[in-house]
């Protein structure tokens, strides 16, 4: 395959998936985003996320340790951001709060790890997974495993210049564009509702 | 290190495991706890994957509980066994590559030094005995010449422990181990003795078999590295997966050691070190009376 053919996209691609990168997908421009390896406008990869997870069976948020915790100041008010996110498309979250490999095994029902992500992917049956604060070594590893032994969804809200191995990433992700994609998410799920309703169905 | 770091975000404490709930809330940072508080604090160190009776996890337990600084410490460790329990530990460590433990501290105790002038930082090896008198002898005896203030601890298990059981410098004359069959052909090499030459301020060694004075031990090593010159511990560490004992058997092995011997509880304080420490110790003295 050609390195600009290369889709970002479920797995399992299988045990070792290229990095992306090496497929020639780069990080998105300010003002732009990744949608399944291709750069597109950052307003239409919010609407793409909202659609994904308002569609999720089971969605969650893996917060890294930089939303995790109050370690400077900021810090608790985009971890409230998140939580508004999350409340907006019915996610729950389940906390990646180091990066400790925690041998020999993590509680996959209460957390993930970087090392072995797969294992809290497969546990709980994760069909969309957003990552938010997670340190850029660590997510690249994590997005790759997920992507080689599970199909799951992978999201990256990043607060630098994204994540080429997830699905979908926003670089630049601050309070205000968390509050923008909980904006969207909400108008998203409105209309949804409405469509529901005008169809008559669900009564 | 911003105590801020141990405050997890409002909204998420529902969500955290436990184990860092409880690091919140009772775990050691910015706290004066030390050996003989176990039990009442949450400890660094959650889980490790070393064998059963190994006393190099005993040991590096009660290292942790000693640490005067925790949430300002940075450890540097090396290849070995006790390299598989530090990413379990809830203090930031970095893991160099296998005999570069005190160049690695060395650029970073002196990074440090730059970049938080007003900052106590300690920064602490802790290797065992292949990194630091084999194959590291060369970087650990450089960072003693040129009085770099850091701690170099060895944790003495006297053999290649996690690779089948090679002979060690530290390794006692005539061990017989699995991949030394004919026995070890020369005795224990004296790195105490090397480490007060080589301008260490204090040097002791120590088991885990006395936890309290281990405990002293470690803090008066760190402590004087803060001001007055590099120090050096070495903790008798005796592997029982090796040398074919019990594991029930660790601590009474080290007594019996100690019998015979061949290995001594010892402590060497510089007279610099010594004022500094009686500086100290007398000033806590007085705030306890």
């Amino acid at each position: 395959m050609a390195a600009s053919e290369y889709r970002v996209l479920p797995g399992p691609e299988g045990y070792l998936p290229p990095a992306a990168a090496s497929m020639g997908v780069e990080l998105p421009q300010r003002g732009e985003a990744l949608v399944e390896g291709r750069v597109v406008p950052e307003e239409e990869a919010m609407l793409r996320i909202a659609e994904r997870l308002l569609a999720a069976r089971n969605p969650v948020f893996f917060p890294g340790p930089t939303i995790l915790w109050a370690w400077k100041e900021g810090a608790a008010e985009k971890a409230r951001a998140v939580l508004g996110l999350m409340e907006a498309v019915g996610a729950r979250a389940i906390p990646m709060p180091d990066y400790r490999p925690k041998y020999p095994m993590i509680n996959p029902a209460v957390e993930i790890n970087p090392n072995h992500p797969n294992l809290t992917i497969w546990h709980n049956r994760i069909d969309v997974g957003v990552f938010v604060g997670v340190h850029c070594h660590y997510a690249n590893v994590a997005l790759k495993i997920i992507r080689g032994g599970t199909d799951c969804y992978t999201i990256a809200l990043c607060g630098e210049m994204g994540h080429e191995d997830a699905m979908i990433t926003l670089r630049d992700v601050d309070v205000a564009k968390l509050e923008r994609l909980t904006e969207v998410a909400r108008a998203l799920a409105t209309a949804r509702l409405l469509r529901v309703e005008g169809s008559g169905a669900g009564g | 290190m911003i105590k801020g770091l141990f405050r997890i975000s409002p909204g998420f404490e529902d969500v955290m495991p436990a184990e860092y709930k409880e690091l919140v809330t009772t775990g050691p940072y910015g706290r004066e706890v030390g050996v003989s508080d176990l039990g009442t604090f949450k400890e660094l160190i959650e889980e490790h994957p070393l064998c059963a009776g190994c006393a190099e996890s005993l040991a590096l337990r009660l290292i942790l509980a000693s640490l005067p600084n925790p949430e300002d410490t940075v450890i540097v460790g090396s290849t070995g066994c006790s390299s598989l329990a530090f990413s379990q530990v809830a203090v930031h460590n970095i893991h160099s590559l296998f005999g570069n433990q005190n160049a690695v501290a060395t650029g970073l105790k002196r990074a440090l030094r730059l970049r938080f002038p007003d900052k106590v930082k300690d920064v602490l090896v802790i290797a065992g005995d292949g990194a630091t008198v084999d194959i590291g002898l060369d970087m650990v005896m450089q960072s003693w010449f040129r009085r770099e203030l850091i701690t170099t601890i060895m944790l003495d298990n006297e053999v290649y422990a996690n690779t089948g059981g090679q002979e060690s410098g530290m390794s006692p004359q005539g061990a017989v181990l699995n991949m030394a069959p004919l026995g070890k052909k020369f005795p224990k090499v004296a790195l105490p003795e090397i480490a007060r030459e080589a301008g260490c301020v204090y040097v002791a060694t120590i088991s885990p078999d006395l936890p309290r004075r281990l405990g002293k031990v470690v803090r008066r090593a760190i402590l004087v590295a803060r001001e007055i010159g590099p120090s050096y511990v070495q903790i008798f560490c005796p592997c029982p997966t090796n040398f074919k004992f019990r594991s029930a058997e660790v601590l009474q092995k080290i007594r019996e050691r100690q019998k015979e011997g061949t290995f001594q509880v010892r402590e060497y304080v510089s007279p610099e070190a010594e004022a500094y420490l009686a500086g100290l110790e007398g000033a806590k003295q007085r705030e306890e009376q």
